[in-house]
């Protein structure tokens, strides 16, 4: 039965086969069906091979004897170089497979849903099973070169796949830069090989596991850094760890298969794949991957903290958890990694595949500010979500806690202090992610709310109407005061007009009654006139007032707008309180804003929603494949025994290991509640922990980023100048001074080399000839 | 060595009894450029056809030579030999051969011919654009079989012309320019190489009595001194350097490759400059044991430079052909690396990479040649976004480029990672340095790429052709072979193997102190036979 191996990688590869040759053809959605059977045929071949593995185990009495290996065809035979393509199969490798093409078949089922519509539907899924057959050609190969093959093959796919959407040249910048960055680690991995197998003579792991114990402590030491570099950067450690949060700029369910799953766990099993080198290493080796493995898991934590995008978070925090995996091997609990791996397997990727489904329900909007209260709108995506939250949170019984918890007491044995970063960082783990789950699932919905820039926006709009009532005031104070000023004069004239009939009625005595009455009406008509003009003037000046008053409450209200976004840091506007839209009616506000008004967040399909359920309960139940409590049920320890040089154990006592399982269930808890505090009561600021540099990663990456693109291409730009101008300029230097010197060659220089090419051509010619004519034949 | 001896001239009587198949390679293209000149100027469109026709022919007698190659014991000799004396009184003779280290050049010389003519069309004055390009097939394939030191000699120079011409008449931009430093670079290494030719041949007859430019001869008297012989061969290594390029005697290959008409640029990146490299194994090492002994660590750390100063002047490039033009010396440098590690594996990866390169670059000139003639611009800054309207293009495109990056499973990978393997046992730690050249590659192909296919895509080239069926068809053998010499290498490296291992032991036995630097081989090997048959059952 083990000798189904080879189907295992065979079958994504003839999916991707398949769909390269016809997958535009078969389009939407049958491309994606076959290529998740093809990891369905992949899982069912993992399978058989697992319970031929046992098999194995049962006829053997040797250690070893749970090991087979497959070849195909010899690839590379050069000299003493002699490397195969073939297969290792061994607890090993088959856990590995069992969980990639498992969780590999359900993300590939779940991406048909998710990449609906999408126009380049089957290219996605070419590359999906292009990955899964690197993948598991990286942990099946029987030596280094094939794992290298995968190592680089599933770094490629990374890059398809993080530039999927290559319109955008963040994407396509995103993808170059986990290319490149890997690359940095690959030169360690390939170096490594090369001091291996100048050192025994061969790069197969069955040579290397029978020699390992012979190699000198320098060599096996120099050997174990340069595959740490490899594995810093495959597994996204302190330095090289800066591409993984970019990747995200990947669809969701390549985050959550090659960003998550399996691809960046790869570093972790390349060093447990090679734990009997590190074994014979100098003794602060394996102590700089734990350092390494440390920082990272406590420096990733404080970043996700403060990220706001929900795929960020569980970017860094997948970077911190990688971490924690390297800290276990660096203390020498393999087992306790692998343990890790897979827990973390089940439950990053159902955390991710539900973040996935959130942002297909929310619109493609991946800001949690925006999300809130969507438990009711997504019961089962939130139910699993949560499921996973306690998982990573490492709340018992769920799966994250157990395998935390071993790491952490091995570390505790290791090194105390490096136990408590592993604690503290325990600690912002349940924080951020509690922080992730209480903004998305619970509090206020917040989806329609008018957004920050929104308002600022709809401030200036009335900034600019109240401005333009003013300039309208204004001329209408100009009006009402010409008004005024005609009235007055009007007034005037009558007043004047007044006295004159008033003088003519005295003149005529009541005689010419008719002149009197003439007068009296031209008198009141005069009165009215002044009171009019009076009035539109003082309106006018009302109108001024009111629309002075107009400006400034606008410009007040920017004012506030842009305070509250500076002022609660990170959180532009409050998670408990809808924002204060003042006296703007609905249909004023920005169409944007009353589109999301309209729009109803909804629950995914089910391709979507039956992996998130799988993987739900593998997070709940995956704990039990390694519990602590007796060594009858250390199944993975026992399971992979053969595969490790000195299998670690716990030494503390009992009560030891209970307190420690106490504590970090405390810790868990600290964290939680501190979360429940500050996103769920409100009782402290959000701004208080989101620390500005914390969201900017502590500008890890800025300053790389400063630096590669100033001093480094100053540098670049350097030898390309100095190739132009001194390596060529030389050259051209010493023709020209031949030119110069020569004089009127110049004018000829071209033709006189067109003369040496034929006289070189005539001359060869004559030189065949005389050969021909002296021939004797 | 005197069996060596015996068995090469058995193999050659053997062979001369048959078809003379090695000298038609050399001969039939000329016999085609004469035919191309009687043809009538009225009927273009035959030129093309006919040049066509006859460099298919060559391709096809150069199957025919690998099918007949013999792979069983007699694989390190000299194969299918031609040989006519011409000048007795001068030692000079027309003799062809071939063994596992020029096979696959051949090969390739045969395969590209055909494939660079059919692809693109010539802009003007087709017959003499045909002409020189069978004359420079002929040139070339001429050396890859010489094993007489005046022949090569002449085929070695008789190349030059037809590609002066190439890139003058038909070329772009300062064509006249770039043309004249390609023709004076070449002719200023390799008149140097005469002088050491005719010394080297007179030394050996003052020690021996026998005026000989027979190459086996001269390789297996080994008569002329030490310093001498160091002397000549620097003789040949600056002609061969400047050919390759090696740092720094590169600059004319910018020009040459950016200026040249894309046919120019895919024979000079997959044909001439394994000339150079080709030249190193067969006249230096082979002639010269104890100075390419000696000379070696200077030569592979010129590599090592060229590999990293290549990389990085081709980040900066504004111009793609240009970019691909120093990526080149990159790539080169690798396979001069390879050559002086002077073990099995650095030998075989460079002879790997000497075709590895041939297909990746000759391919990338291709596809950048066809970008220039869809949209008149071949700067980067002018480019974007057309794996939009050219899907497919992009594929291709990304395919060779990660072959020219060395993506495990392609071909690249194989050499690249076999000559540092064999560097890494020689000179440990400039493989290491060389092994961060492939940092910089991913580097500059994939910042590249991102310019010119990611993005946005925005007027002309929103409207970008796709790759059609004729150029699909062309591109095939190229993606084929790219994927074969990734996957299945082991037919390639088992047909040279026997005449790397001859070509080591040659050296062994004429080097005092010299024994192949090898992996540190215990009790492994042991193992790893018993693993082997373990595997079996």
């Amino acid at each position: 039965m083990v000798e189904a191996a080879w189907l295992i990688p065979a079958f994504p590869l003839a999916g991707f086969l398949l769909l390269l040759l016809v997958g535009p053809k078969l389009g939407e959605p049958r491309s994606g069906w076959i290529a998740t059977a093809a990891m369905g045929g992949s899982f069912a071949a993992a399978v058989t091979t697992y319970i031929g593995l046992l098999g194995l185990d049962a006829h053997g009495d040797a250690d070893n004897d749970r090991q087979y290996v497959q070849t195909l065809f010899e690839w590379v035979p050069a000299g003493d170089f002699q490397v195969d393509i073939g297969f290792l199969v061994d607890p090993l490798s088959v856990t590995m497979t069992l969980f990639i093409t498992g969780v590999g078949a359900l993300i590939h089922l779940y991406s048909i849903g998710y990449m609906h519509g999408d126009p380049k539907f089957s290219k996605f899924f070419l590359y999906l099973n292009l990955f899964a057959f690197s993948m598991l050609m990286l942990v099946l190969g029987d030596n280094m070169l094939l794992t290298f093959l995968g190592w680089e093959g599933v770094g490629a796919c990374s890059y398809f796949l993080i530039a999927f959407w290559f319109d955008d040249e963040a994407n396509a910048s995103a993808g170059k830069k986990a290319f490149v960055t890997n690359r940095i680690g690959d030169w360690g991995f390939m170096v490594a090989m090369f001091l291996m197998f100048t050192t025994i003579g061969s790069i197969q792991y069955t040579d290397i596991f029978a020699n390992a114990a012979g190699i000198s402590e320098s060599t096996a030491t120099a050997i174990t850094l340069l595959l740490l570099v490899g594995a810093v950067g495959k597994s996204a450690q302190i330095p090289l760890f800066v591409w993984l949060p970019d990747a995200m700029a990947g669809p969701t369910p390549v985050s959550a298969l090659i960003h998550a799953a399996t691809m960046v766990t790869s570093g972790v099993y390349l060093l447990t794949r090679m734990n009997g080198v590190i074994d014979v290493s100098a003794s602060w080796a394996p102590t700089t991957i734990a350092w390494v493995g440390a920082a990272t898991a406590l420096f990733a934590a404080t970043i996700a903290v403060s990220q706001n995008d929900i795929k960020k978070v569980l970017a860094y925090s997948t970077v911190s958890q990688l971490g924690y995996m390297f800290l276990a091997i660096g203390t020498g609990a393999y087992v306790a990694a692998i343990f890790h791996m897979i827990t973390h397997a089940f439950f990053k990727a159902l955390l991710f595949l539900g973040s996935g489904s959130v942002i297909h329900g929310m619109d493609n909007d991946q800001d949690m500010r925006h999300y809130g209260a969507l438990r009711k709108l997504m019961p089962i995506t939130s139910a699993t979500f949560i499921i996973g939250w306690l998982a990573i949170a490492g709340v018992p019984p769920f799966a994250g806690f157990w395998s935390k918890d071993e790491i952490l007491a091995f570390a505790w044995e290791e090194n105390k202090l490096l136990w408590a970063v592993g604690f503290i960082t325990a600690i912002l783990t349940a924080f951020y992610m509690s922080r992730q789950v209480f903004m998305t699932f619970f509090g206020r919905y917040r989806f329609a709310d008018v957004r920050a820039e929104e308002l600022e926006e709809l401030a200036a709009m009335k900034v600019a109407a109240a401005e333009t009532a003013v300039t309208e005031a204004e001329a209408g104070i100009g009006d009402a005061e010409a008004a005024v000023a005609k009235a007055t004069e009007k007034l005037e004239k009558a007043s004047e007009k007044l006295v004159t009939r008033e003088a003519e009625m005295a003149d005529a005595d009541a005689a010419d009654e008719k002149a009197t009455e003439k007068a009296t009406k031209n008198l009141d008509k005069a009165r009215d006139g002044v009171e009019k003009a009076q009035v539109a003037a003082d309106e006018a000046t009302t109108a001024v007032e009111a629309a002075r008053r107009a400006v400034s409450a606008a410009q007040a209200q920017v004012a506030h707008v842009a305070a509250a976004s500076m002022g609660s840091g990170s959180l532009e506007f409050d998670l408990f309180v809808a924002p204060d839209l003042g006296d703007i009616a609905e249909e004023d506000l920005p169409e944007a804003a009353r589109a999301r008004r309209e729009y109803h967040p909804h629950e995914s399909p089910w391709t979507m929603t039956l992996p998130l359920v799988i993987l739900a309960g593998a997070a709940i139940v995956a704990g039990g494949m390694n519990l602590p409590f007796a060594s009858d049920l250390h199944f993975l320890d026992h399971w992979l025994e053969p595969t490790l040089v000195h299998p670690a154990h716990l030494t503390s006592s009992a009560s030891v290991k209970w307190i420690l399982a106490i504590v970090a269930v405390m810790g868990g808890a600290i964290g939680i509640a501190a979360a429940v505090m500050i996103y769920l009561k409100g009782r402290f600021p959000a701004s208080k922990v989101e620390l500005p540099i914390m969201a900017e990663g502590w500008r890890f990456d800025e300053s790389i980023a400063n630096f590669m693109g100033g001093p480094g291409r100053k540098g670049f730009d350097l030898v390309a100048w100095f190739d132009a101008t001194f390596v060529d300029g030389a050259v051209n230097g010493v023709g020209r001074v031949v030119r110069e010197g020569g004089g009127q060659l110049r004018r000829l220089q071209s033709g006189l080399v067109r003369s040496y090419a034929a006289m070189v051509a005539i001359g060869a010619i004559g030189l065949i000839i005389w050969f021909l004519s002296r021939a004797s034949f | 060595m005197s069996a060596l001896l015996l068995a090469t001239e058995a193999a050659g009587n053997e062979a001369a009894a048959s078809f003379p198949v090695l000298s038609a390679l050399v001969v039939l293209p000329i016999l085609g450029a004469l035919l191309l000149l009687l043809l009538p100027n009225s009927r273009p469109e035959y030129f093309k056809q006919v040049a066509f026709l006859v460099s298919a022919a060559v391709g096809g007698m150069a199957i025919w030579v690998l099918t007949d190659f013999q792979t069983g014991v007699h694989a390190a000799e000299f194969q299918l030999q031609n040989s006519h004396t011409w000048i007795e009184s001068m030692g000079i003779s027309w003799h062809l051969g071939i063994d596992g280290i020029s096979l696959w050049l051949v090969v390739l010389t045969g395969l590209i011919f055909p494939i660079a003519i059919i692809a693109i069309d010539a802009e003007h004055e087709p017959k003499a654009y045909y002409g020189w390009l069978l004359v420079l097939e002929a040139g070339c394939m001429g050396v890859f079989l010489a094993l007489d030191l005046f022949a090569f000699f002449v085929f070695f120079e008789i190349v030059l012309v037809p590609m002066y011409f190439l890139i003058g008449k038909w070329g772009h931009g300062e064509r006249a320019y770039a043309a004249t430093k390609f023709f004076i670079y070449t002719m200023f290494g390799s008149a140097l190489m005469l002088v050491g030719i005719l010394s080297l041949a007179f030394l050996n007859e003052a020690e021996t009595g026998i005026l000989t430019f027979n190459l086996v001869e001269l390789a297996e008297s080994q008569m002329i001194a030490t310093t001498t012989a160091r002397w000549i061969f620097l003789s040949f290594a600056l002609a061969f350097a400047v050919k390759v390029p090696l740092f720094p005697v590169h600059t004319w290959l910018p020009d040459a490759h950016t200026n040249a008409p894309t046919a120019g640029s895919v024979i000079l990146a997959a044909v001439m400059l394994k000339l150079g490299t080709y030249g190193f194994l067969r006249f230096g090492v082979y002639l010269f044991p104890e100075a390419a002994v000696f000379f070696a660590p200077a030569l592979v750390t010129l590599g090592v430079i060229g590999i990293i100063y290549g990389a990085i002047a081709a980040t900066m490039q504004h111009d793609l052909k240009r970019l691909v033009a120093y990526s080149s010396v990159a790539h080169l440098g690798f396979i001069v690396i390879g050559i002086f590690s002077l073990n099995t594996e650095g030998i075989e990866g460079g002879i790997l990479q000497m075709v590895n390169h041939g297909l990746s670059t000759g391919a990338l000139f291709l596809l950048v040649g066809w970008i220039y003639d869809r949209l008149h611009t071949r700067q980067i800054s002018e480019l974007g976004g057309l794996q939009k309207p050219a899907p497919i293009f992009a594929g291709v495109f990304m395919v060779v480029m990660l072959s020219s990056i060395g993506l495990p499973g392609l071909n690249g990978f194989v050499g690249e990672f076999l000559i540092l393997l064999g560097a890494f046992s020689a000179h440990r730690w400039w493989a290491v340095v060389a092994a961060t050249g492939v940092i910089i590659a991913a580097l500059y192909l994939l910042w590249a790429y991102q310019r010119v296919f990611h993005g946005p895509a925005e007027g002309d080239n929103a409207k970008m052709k796709d790759l059609t069926l004729r150029e699909g068809l062309i591109m095939l053998p190229f993606l084929v072979g790219i994927v074969f010499m990734g996957v299945y290498p082991k037919p390639v490296i088992e047909r040279m193997e026997p005449a790397v291992d001859a070509l080591i032991q040659h050296v062994e036995d004429h080097v005092d102190d010299f024994d192949e630097p090898v992996a540190n081989i215990g009790v492994v090997v042991e193992d790893h036979s018993e693993d082997e048959t373990e595997g079996d059952h």
